[in-house]
């Protein structure tokens, strides 16, 4: 086990380059729905338990199944309503189970990227190659099923070991959403040397670990998504922020919270200045124009040279 | 480091479910479903008698609102009973205000130790399921199959018996299953269970021994889910089920009838603090001029007729 792994450097979040979203815009904000799925019998890694009881955990496997079967569409007619595309981070297992879900989403030119295979195999204890296998695989899946490779890349489970993100990269990947460090895009250092970057995804802002971590009432979690928003688009004006939510069908789109996530993206969206995106567009836009001179002014800060 | 080969090896990676228990269909695909006098949301107040012996084994896990501290946990066992003895008085006037048709699901051990209150459910006529025998007989998976056949036998006959009605609904205490118990519920007369909380509407199950209904009880809403699990105002939990109303009420506009599941137990929503919180709920809901107050039977009985 290392201290740190050196995936970035210190960079204060004081007088960086500015940012500037396509159209003049202060903020980036993308709606990133998780769509998984859960195995109700996984081989038990000896890391990390997927259910809390004995199998079959019948309440915590079938709330998940919910997501897919009922939720699903809920958030896609919400999207929908509010022109947003969903950048979805996608247990690639999908596009075999419920090919259907991944066919309206095509339709609707939603993005796709890596979240693993299922949900319930977790990158702890994987050697290098196994990781690197397992990663190839969920990458040629959405290719093979969506006819583009996928950009990004969530550690199925949020479980990683200490060299997901090379691996990602190296087989193509540009950026990662592992990363809850920084309000901005930041370069990741990766051992290939590609440019890779860090794209604000959001734990805080995660509907999951909002309910079912912290607890929250529904209302509430409008209310500070609501604030989240309020002070990255009074500070996307002196350089561009990205804001993300990332969803979870089985968590936001029971009925109880359908209203609290509805009036946040009529608050959101009805701003000027919002570039509605995904997180593909983001990382291909700050690579583009800004992943340069974010380096060069990261080493200026560090006291390098080059 | 590395893992077994099998971490790598998906065997169920392919179309619909990783299982046989039931087919993949999503919500959004099934026929329309209408309920009586054009009524689109059903309402479904179920209410959760349970007993918690003071002895619990805790086998193989603690129930939700299970007894906590050593023997005799005199405080949560009482507490729990307080539902029972005050809590459920309580409920009865409240239904009765707001012509509310509940449905009752008991542990066998409750109608067996209290039968007063056995005799006022008998009375009212209103449905009774089986919530098995108490919150501590659990089922769960690798139970020896004979020792959970027993259980069912002896939780369902005796419940009959007792309450002098068919019982044809099921609830597994903490909706915790073995693998066969959705095959042991079909061979002992269940039509319809209730543990499986991926639906908003009912849906079939696959058994080898025949028909079985899965009938949505939502746990998201549950009452001791919100307040116990997690630890929500109870002015919030009024908020959350008055949402969760209107939405499946708007929802009934392009998708036909819905279902309003509310799982309650009057040991939490049956507290002096409380009860006017399970009033609130119910003076909104039943102020909504679609909505249909029935049992869980005659909702499923309805869902049967509109799909044919």
């Amino acid at each position: 086990m290392k201290e740190d792994l050196q995936l970035y450097d210190y960079w204060p979040y004081i007088d960086r380059p500015k940012i500037v979203w396509p159209n003049g815009a202060k903020l980036a904000f993308w709606v990133a729905p998780n769509i998984e799925f859960y195995e109700i019998d996984p081989p038990e890694n000896p890391n990390r338990k997927p259910w809390p009881r004995i199998n079959p955990s019948v309440t915590a496997y079938s709330i998940r199944d919910y997501g897919n079967r009922v939720g699903h569409m809920r958030q896609m007619a919400l999207l929908d309503k509010y022109n947003i595309r969903g950048s979805i981070s996608l247990s690639t297992a999908i596009c075999e189970h419920h090919p259907e879900i991944v066919g309206m989403c095509l339709e609707r030119d939603w993005e796709f990227f890596s979240h693993g295979i299922y949900n319930t195999r977790y990158t702890y204890g994987l050697s290098e190659d196994q990781e690197r296998e397992m990663i190839l695989d969920a990458f040629s899946t959405i290719e093979k099923h969506t006819g583009k490779p996928p950009a990004g890349y969530l550690a199925p489970a949020l479980s990683h070991s200490e060299h997901t993100l090379d691996l990602f990269a190296e087989i193509g990947g540009l950026y990662t959403c592992d990363l809850f460090h920084d309000d901005q895009p930041t370069p990741v250092q990766v051992r290939s040397a590609k440019k890779f970057v860090s794209i604000p995804y959001s734990l805080e802002m995660n509907d999951t670990i909002a309910f079912v971590v912290n607890k929250i009432e529904p209302r509430h979690y409008g209310k500070i998504i609501r604030e989240n928003f309020d002070r990255l688009y009074q500070e996307g004006a002196e350089s561009g922020t990205v804001m993300c939510i990332p969803t979870h069908n089985y968590q936001i789109s029971c009925p109880h919270r359908m209203r609290a996530f509805e009036e946040t993206l009529e608050y959101i969206t009805g701003h000027p200045d919002v570039w509605v995106t995904t997180g593909r567009e983001i990382a291909e836009y700050y690579i583009e124009h800004y992943y340069d001179s974010s380096c060069l002014d990261i080493n200026k800060k560090l006291g390098k040279t080059s | 480091m590395s893992l077994d080969k099998k971490f790598l090896k998906y065997p169920q990676r392919q179309y619909g479910m990783d299982h046989n228990f039931y087919d993949w269909s999503m919500l959004s695909n099934r026929p329309k479903v209408s309920w009586p006098q054009g009524k689109k949301l059903a309402l479904w107040i179920n209410v959760c008698l349970q007993f918690f012996p003071l002895n619990q084994k805790g086998k193989p896990f603690v129930p939700s609102g299970g007894l906590t501290m050593p023997y005799p946990d005199l405080r949560h066992y009482t507490l729990r009973e307080y539902g029972n003895r005050v809590g459920i008085y309580r409920f009865l006037r409240s239904f009765d205000d707001y012509s509310i048709k509940p449905t009752f699901a008991l542990n066998t051990k409750v109608a067996e130790r209290y039968p007063y209150l056995t005799d006022i459910l008998k009375e009212r006529g209103d449905e009774i399921l089986c919530h098995g025998l108490h919150m501590d007989a659990l089922h769960y998976g690798g139970q020896d199959i004979n020792e959970e056949r027993e259980l069912i036998d002896r939780s369902l006959n005796d419940l009959r018996e007792l309450t002098k009605q068919d019982v044809v609904g099921w609830i597994s205490p903490d909706r915790s299953e073995s693998e066969n118990t959705p095959d042991l519920l079909v061979q002992h007369g269940v039509d319809y269970f209730c543990d499986w909380v991926n639906d908003d509407m009912p849906y079939e199950f696959k058994t080898k021994s025949g028909d079985l209904i899965a009938m949505p009880l939502s746990q998201e809403l549950e009452d001791t889910f919100i307040l116990l699990n997690n630890k929500h105002s109870e002015d919030s939990y009024v908020e959350q089920i008055c949402d969760a109303c209107d939405f499946l009420l708007a929802e009934t506009n392009n998708h036909g009838g819905r279902i309003l599941s509310l799982n309650i137990h009057p040991w939490m929503l049956g507290q002096p603090h409380r009860i006017g919180k399970l009033e609130e709920v119910l003076q909104y809901i039943t102020s909504q001029k679609e909505v249909w107050c029935a049992s869980a039977s005659e909702i499923l009985e309805q869902y049967k007729k509109s799909k044919v």
